[in-house]
């Protein structure tokens, strides 16, 4: 029963990551209705920038993040400009070879600038504490606490303001919104620095667990649509609780199935999912 | 028929260069260089027939192309298996796992096919890398033998395998040829164009687009079994994205949905990539922006943009006939007003 629970907080701990990751990239298909396989790369370049204004510029580790967010969030934006935009009006198969290639040269962009080895990121918050007779690492409590914080503030974002409500009017109908005088282009773009910001976070608040290497990003990424595909592409509220249950399902298929092919899990839910609705879990009818 | 009789005149003096190149080039780096780019130009068109002319981009097919040289290598080495036996058994096979795995993901469309595909993909790479026992993970797979003999023909040399190769490919374009051209093909290229339409004409979409997502899986593991007795090494890198990557590079950079696109894209960008080979692990520093760039800006490659410009001369030549012939037509109908002018004062 203990090893249960404790495996439970492990799945809430990679469940928030996953959460986040999925997040930005929901946010990005229900505005432009394309799968950005890039957005692993900017997962990847958010630990990175962390770990450099970490220990090249000696900032403390909270400063880093919001470094990175920014920084991230930056190059989201030039995405979108330099690339999803002029493809706007292309075949689908456009954007999704443009995404790849991105990918790959952000990958080897990294590798050239912090090399291939596998990287620690040193946390301030390493330090273990006993809470009701299970032991956590306080960065663990950390990424719980702040994915969900982050998630509310995301949540009043987007319900009650009206920069908010406006990327929501995009993501309903498009020319619609450009109808009644929203700007799409700014839209995407504040799309596009919300989902950058938020792999950013996911990444800088993972690290100090697991590591920083250039090939980071790759299975959260593909995790990461394999939850919005569970949570209906483009939902929001689907992004989140598809990130817990595969968070959950990993953590307790690592203990009593099998550690090695437990990445496995994600993409074997997933195959299952689009067999039995190949329209993903909660599609909209006729659309 | 004149066009028709330039096209095999081309052909023709290809053909010739690609007999001929052992002959020219004693280099042997060279003529090894060339018999890879034939087993990836193989691979290529079969990405090419699903993603070129049905117009669904797979992203597994790096795994098929693993599946069948590690199960040409398995039969090979662990199963004892006679090379040609294994070979078409490893493509067979490969095959029958392309057609269980395209009957699921065809039931999705556009994005939910490229993501499953993708994880397909992924599947497979995890799969080889971690089933240390049947394909030694990361260590690698090695003893595959080369390809046996057929009766008098041996496969020893590189010149002889650079010809075998050739004659596969030869095999594949042939092939290509007959189908894009024929009534099947057509069907495919509607689907591509408007899977509505093409539903409505009463064409089965499933079907056809299964048949397609399944022989371009045969091409990819012929390839693949191929890559495996030439390279005779196999790591699980093959299944990784960035092989897949580099076939989307191939194709589009050739031109995706035409025939010569392949063997276009495929010659370019090797040499160029001899040319970079100073960059090794960062040459996707410029082969990234490179393939962004060209599809923003020039998504139909070579082989696509030499059609496309020759089809606007031709319209232009046919246009400035047409103006031509209105011109005289007028005014020969003027002057015979003219003369009915004259008879009747």
């Amino acid at each position: 029963m203990e090893l249960f629970i404790q495996q439970l907080l492990n799945g809430l701990t990679v469940g928030s990551v996953y959460s986040l990751v999925a997040l930005g990239l929901t946010l990005v298909y229900g505005i432009l209705h394309i799968p950005n396989f890039a957005h692993g790369a900017l997962y990847m370049m958010g630990g990175y920038v962390t770990l450099t204004a970490m220990t090249k510029l000696g900032l403390p580790y909270g400063l880093a993040i919001i470094v990175s967010m920014a920084a991230v969030g930056l190059l989201g934006v030039l995405m979108e400009r330099l690339v999803f935009y002029p493809l706007r009006d292309a075949p689908p198969l456009h954007d999704k070879i443009a995404a790849i290639g991105i990918l790959l040269f952000l990958e080897a962009f990294a590798q050239f600038v912090w090399g291939a080895d596998y990287q620690t990121m040193p946390t301030p918050y390493g330090d273990v504490v006993n809470i009701f007779g299970f032991t956590l690492t306080i960065q663990r409590i950390l990424i719980i606490a702040s994915a969900v914080v982050i998630m509310v503030l995301l949540y009043i974002f987007l319900k009650k303001t009206f920069i908010g409500a406006s990327i929501i009017a995009m993501a309903q109908n498009r020319e619609g919104a450009n109808l009644v005088g929203i700007n799409t282009n700014k839209v995407a773009m504040l799309t596009f620095l919300l989902s950058g910001s938020l792999a950013a976070l996911a990444a800088s608040l993972a690290s100090p667990i697991n590591l920083v290497f250039p090939g980071m990003g790759h299975l959260v990424i593909l995790k990461a649509f394999v939850i919005i595909i569970l949570g209906g592409m483009g939902s929001i509220p689907g992004a989140i609780v598809g990130g817990y249950i595969l968070g959950f399902s990993e953590s307790l298929g690592a203990t009593y199935v099998s550690n090695d092919y437990k990445d496995i899990i994600a993409f074997v839910i997933l195959v299952i999912i689009l067999t039995v609705k190949p329209n993903g879990l909660f599609a909209k009818e006729g659309r | 028929m004149a066009i028709f009789e330039k096209r095999r005149l081309w052909l023709a003096v290809l053909a010739a260069l690609a007999l001929a190149f052992p002959l020219l080039v004693t280099n042997g780096y060279y003529l090894h260089m060339m018999t890879i780019s034939f087993i990836w130009m193989i691979a290529v068109y079969g990405l090419n027939l699903f993603a070129g002319y049905t117009g669904y981009l797979s992203l597994a097919h790096a795994g098929f192309f693993a599946i069948g040289a590690y199960t040409l290598g398995i039969l090979t080495v662990k199963a004892g298996v006679p090379f040609w036996l294994a070979f078409v058994s490893a493509c067979l096979l490969t095959t029958l796992i392309g057609a269980l795995v395209g009957l699921v993901a065809l039931r999705t469309k556009e994005h939910f096919f490229a993501i499953y595909t993708l994880c397909v993909g992924y599947i497979i790479y995890l799969v080889i890398d971690k089933w240390d026992g049947l394909t030694g993970g990361v260590r690698g797979f090695i003893g595959i033998p080369a390809p046996a003999d057929i009766g008098p023909l041996s496969f020893q040399t590189p010149v002889a395998q650079y010809y075998l190769l050739l004659f596969f490919l030869a095999a594949v374009v042939f092939i290509m040829y007959r189908l894009v051209y024929s009534l099947t093909g057509r069907t495919y290229i509607a689907i591509r164009n408007s899977e509505e339409l093409a539903l409505t004409l009463g064409i089965s979409t499933m079907k056809n687009k299964l048949a397609s997502f399944v022989l371009s899986v045969f091409f990819t593991s012929l390839a693949g079994a191929l890559y495996a007795s030439f390279i005779r090494f196999l790591g699980p890198d093959i299944a990784y994205v960035s092989v897949m990557f580099d076939f989307l590079t191939y194709l589009l950079v050739g031109g995706i949905g035409t025939l010569a696109g392949p063997v276009v894209g495929t010659l370019l960008v090797t040499f160029l990539s001899q040319q970079l080979q100073f960059l090794q692990d960062y040459r996707m520093l410029i082969f990234g922006p490179v393939l962004t760039l060209l599809i923003i800006f020039y998504p139909h490659g070579i082989a696509g943009g030499f059609i496309r410009f020759k089809a606007k001369r031709e319209e232009a030549r046919r246009l400035k006939l047409e103006a031509n012939r209105t011109v005289a037509e007028l005014a020969a109908s003027r002057q015979g007003r003219s003369e009915r002018h004259v008879k009747e004062g």
